[in-house]
């Protein structure tokens, strides 16, 4: 990542004030459809060869947001540019052709392995379907060799490509998705909460194998998590969202040694910790997440936050930038000096 | 004082077209009045089928032992061997009566068009003397209880309509309205994000105080025991393998899969420490292996012993034990 950065490379994938907004089925008799605002105006840059952690409760947008730069979600506003150093789209403005073309660069690998992976193939033909259909391998024994080269840098041993998932564990199923998601070569790949299905004494293998295979390959990874101390240890660059919106934005060291947000001081806190001495000591945030058809006005987060004053509740805050360390709050300068 | 639930080696086979599959063996362990044991495992472990032999809610091919007892020794009453009930009616006590339980997924748990009051006054109708009236008087006192806003408008909604940590709420809310003496929660905050986990997890500790029951709490974040639990229990592939004090387990866990899954646990204090995976995967249920459960995965240097004999448990302090052929090895040289 630093390296890229001394060349001065451009972002791999740069978004300027994205916005995904489903509307939904109109109960009223006049108006507008209500509108589901999934995302609203997210700025992000994630660096060629970076893991960028982006964490959030449920349904606070960060599967949309993932799903947007894979243009799997319709895009309302903004710009999506990806830039590889050979190649350059907008993928908010992308021809049918370039489409083809960005889905062998940019990969998805899903959280429940046990859905991803068709019961009716061999592990071999999962692998090698992408290659297929792509049409990145010309032949056989081409797709053969690019299949048994992934699998094994997957840790998939050679002779369970015969086999079919109901073989296999958790972890293993995680690692053949793995495989699938890499084997056609992408520079960018979107892993959607990817070790939350898994029991933690596996979950450390595949993200140990997820963050050495980002280290062989130079890829960039959005790695999607609700789970905060996996993101702590795996990205380099962490992303809170609340509500559809960026809160905070920062190098993982900055935003876990000082976070300034609010919502993610919380989101820490709630962590249970391992010692039982530390029991009553969590911050609790009352209420839950409101729903996105009907956001509250001012600041999304004012509803249960505890500082929240009258400015919170009118005006919303923008993301300011100091240090490399972005946050959405009015009141942060003030809350850190306390 | 006498345990509320003694629970005395528990075994129990499913019956499957492939054979009996082994899904609990040989546990045992007790929970007094006011107490919380913390009962953990990965998937498979057995934990949930451990808990559902408390209820007898295993399905039809499941084969107890016949040396198993599960004693529910209630105020003023002889022991209960709940494995002896035999007539629905006689198994009441253990279904919704003295004993209820929780679910990790409340949207499965609720049936999805019968509304949410109607299923609290249902079971209040089976267990308590309580008229329609009273029932969904108090039905709407309970979800109140639990922290639900505007609980006489809930009463009338379905599980669909409400949030998922509002369902966890509301199905708490109802597996305590008859006041049962032990509370089964199985999983109940994985489905949660940790705020809401948060605030689940106080209520429950408030609601124990107050109506002074005891908590079967199972779940497979060891973290979310350190918080909650006063006792816990470790479960490998259908074996109790470490159990004590939750200070004395999680300071000095002395099973070496109890060590692995506190070391494979991502900590916020030191970003550094790299992940540590316990190697291998859990061995099919259809594969048991000999000697003690754990040694496929085992990293430690280990003894003949650990292939061929099922390792007993030894005592660490009275109230802490494992069953690790290592220990009295490592005691003695």
């Amino acid at each position: 990542m630093n390296e890229n950065k001394s060349k001065n490379l451009p972002p791999l994938i740069k978004t300027e004030n994205l916005s995904v907004h489903y509307p939904l089925r109109n109960t009223k008799l006049f108006g507008p459809p209500p509108v589901v605002r999934a995302v609203e105006g997210v700025d992000i840059q994630i660096e060629a060869g970076s893991f960028f952690g982006l964490v959030g409760e449920s349904g606070s947008g960060k599967t949309t947001l993932g799903r947007a730069l894979l243009k799997a979600a319709p895009i309302t506003h903004g710009t999506i540019e990806y830039n590889d150093g050979e190649k350059k789209f907008n993928i908010d403005n992308i021809s049918k052709a370039d489409l083809i073309e960005y889905r062998k660069r940019a990969q998805l690998i899903f959280q429940d392995p046990y859905a991803a992976l068709s019961p009716r193939m061999t592990v071999r033909d999962i692998i090698a379907e992408p290659l297929e259909v792509m049409g990145i391998t010309k032949t056989r024994e081409e797709t053969d060799a690019r299949v048994r080269e992934i699998a094994s840098k997957c840790r998939i041993s050679l002779e369970h490509l015969r086999r079919f998932p109901h073989a296999f564990s958790g972890g293993q199923r995680q690692r053949i998705s793995i495989a699938r998601a890499l084997v056609s070569n992408p520079k960018f790949v979107v892993a959607d909460e990817s070790v939350a299905a898994l029991d933690v004494s596996i979950q450390a293998d595949v993200l140990n194998l997820l963050k050495e295979i980002q280290r062989e390959m130079g890829l960039a990874f959005l790695f999607i998590s609700h789970d905060l101390s996996v993101v702590a240890h795996v990205c380099d660059h962490v992303a809170v969202m609340y509500l559809g919106r960026l809160v905070e934005s920062a190098p993982t060291r900055d935003l876990f040694a000082a976070p300034r947000h609010p919502y993610t001081r919380a989101l820490l806190s709630a962590i249970p910790s391992l010692n039982p001495d530390d029991r009553g000591k969590a911050q609790k945030l009352e209420g839950e997440i409101p729903s996105p058809t009907n956001p509250p006005p001012g600041c999304k987060f004012n509803t249960r936050c505890p500082f929240a004053i009258d400015i919170c509740k009118q005006k919303e805050p923008i993301l300011e930038q100091s240090d490399g360390h972005g946050v959405a709050c009015h009141r942060w300068q003030e809350l850190m000096n306390k | 004082m006498k345990n509320l639930i003694d629970v005395q080696n528990l075994s129990l086979k499913f019956k499957t077209d492939e054979g009996l599959i082994t899904a609990v063996d040989n546990v045992s362990f007790s929970i007094a009045q006011g107490e919380i044991l913390g009962l953990v495992g990965e998937s498979g472990s057995g934990k949930s089928v451990t808990a559902k032999s408390i209820m007898r809610l295993n399905p039809g091919n499941a084969v107890y032992s016949n040396d198993t007892k599960v004693f529910l020794n209630l105020e003023g009453q002889d022991p209960i061997d709940i494995m002896q009930l035999k007539t629905a009616k006689e198994m009441k006590v253990a279904r919704g009566g003295a004993i209820s339980m929780i679910f990790q997924e409340p949207m499965a748990s609720f049936a999805p068009a019968i509304s949410i009051g109607d299923q609290m006054v249902e079971q209040l109708l089976i267990h308590t003397d309580y008229n329609a009236k009273q029932a969904k008087k108090y039905s709407i006192e309970m979800l109140d209880r639990v922290g639900i806003s505007d609980a006489d408008k809930r009463f009338s909604q379905f599980a669909f309509e409400l949030s998922g940590g509002m369902r966890q709420r509301a199905m708490i809310a109802m597996a305590l309205s008859t006041k049962p003496k032990l509370l089964i929660a199985d999983e109940p905050t994985t489905a949660l994000d940790v705020t809401i986990q948060l605030q689940v997890i106080d209520l429950m500790k408030d609601l124990v105080k107050e109506f002074g029951m005891a908590i079967l709490f199972i779940t497979h974040d060891l973290g979310v025991i350190a918080q909650t639990a006063d006792k816990v229990a470790v479960m490998y592939l259908g074996k109790l393998i470490e159990k004590g004090e939750v200070r004395d387990v999680l300071r000095n866990p002395s099973h070496p899969y109890t060590q692995g899954l506190i070391d494979a646990l991502p900590r916020l204090d030191n970003l550094d420490a790299p992940l540590k995976a316990i190697k291998g995967d859990i061995p099919s249920p259809l594969e048991r292996p000999n000697g003690c459960i754990f040694h496929t995965r085992c990293p430690k240097d280990m003894v003949t012993a650990c292939r061929n004999i099922v390792p007993d448990f030894t005592a660490l302090n009275p109230k802490h034990e494992a069953a690790c052929h290592l220990i009295n090895k490592e005691a003695t040289s």
